[in-house]
């Protein structure tokens, strides 16, 4: 089964990559860095079936961490959209030469 | 390890790489959210395969029942739903360059190497996980290196929480009233700040 979660987390991965690169809707981004945490998470969960329960206290510490960053990147993107009216990242070029 | 346990894990897995799919896919935000919630569902369920029972069930609160709960209300806090906005997908050479970084970062983890866990000497007994669950549930097994061997990084991420509700708090505040101070004049702040920025 580790292969097998390996393979899923994997693959989660991926996608999430994807998703960053192909969206221009900063929301959408956010949630494909969430969908890679999850993934990482995953990858701690199946090697914490093998090396012992290290591996699902980390899982805790990543879920604090993407909380905190969810809170503080979502109120960046409602700063963002009251000055600018737009959460797309094409459109927020003010530092582009 | 029985059929139905193969069947579930393939299942849920299957699941949510279908789902990932659709999700990076939704042209409308909240869309998307859901669909993500259906993944974050199944990775729940994979966790509980794999014998992390508490980090499933956390899973579904903390994940998908406040994280994205945030998510789907800042989307229709801004009104994202308006079909004008929300064609948001770059060009196709974009999709290229991402389809190409995805399947070099799919070889690069997939790629077998001879020793693929070369630190067996951390290697637990089989099943040792399952039974000291059944010895004392499946939430001390976490929590016990949670507050003792990893005291200090738990305190860390009290101050990096702590830390995140100010910036939030801050960042998320109108600032009207605190800009228009004596050097600004009166009723111009908000439209000059607009005009500064394009």
């Amino acid at each position: 089964m580790l292969a097998d979660a390996l393979f899923f987390s994997a693959v989660l991965f991926a996608i999430g990559v994807v998703g960053v690169l192909t969206r221009r809707n900063a929301i959408i981004i956010f949630m494909s860095v969430e969908l890679m945490l999850n993934a990482v998470n995953l990858t701690f969960v199946a090697f914490a079936q093998v090396y012992g329960y290290a591996g699902q206290v980390f899982v805790v510490f990543v879920m604090t961490v993407a909380a905190a960053e969810a809170a503080v990147g979502l109120a960046i993107i409602i700063s963002i959209f009251r000055h600018r009216h737009t959460v797309n990242l094409t459109d927020i070029n003010l530092l582009k030469g | 390890m029985t059929l139905f346990y193969h069947f579930c894990f393939y299942l849920f897995g299957l699941v949510a790489v279908a789902s990932a799919c659709v999700f990076v896919t939704r042209k409308s935000p909240v869309a998307a959210a859901l669909w993500l919630v259906n993944v974050l569902f199944c990775i729940a369920a994979l966790f509980v395969l794999l014998d992390a029972q508490f980090i499933g069930a956390i899973q579904v609160l903390v994940y998908a029942g406040a994280i994205m709960v945030v998510f789907l209300f800042v989307i229709m806090l801004l009104n994202l739903g308006e079909p004008a906005r929300i064609a948001d997908a770059r060009g196709t050479l974009w999709y290229i360059g991402a389809g190409g970084l995805a399947i070099v970062v799919l070889a690069a983890m997939m790629v077998r190497l001879p020793h693929p866990l070369p630190i067996e000497t951390f290697r637990i007994a089989a099943d040792s996980l399952v039974t000291e669950a059944r010895a004392t549930g499946a939430v001390a097994p976490v929590a016990v290196p949670l507050f003792t061997e990893y005291l200090l990084a738990f305190e860390v991420t009290s101050v990096l929480l702590l830390a995140a509700v100010v910036g939030a708090v801050v960042l998320g505040r109108k600032r009207n009233e605190s800009d228009a101070g004596p050097a600004s004049q009166p009723g111009t702040a908000g439209t000059g700040t607009a005009a500064h920025a394009r």
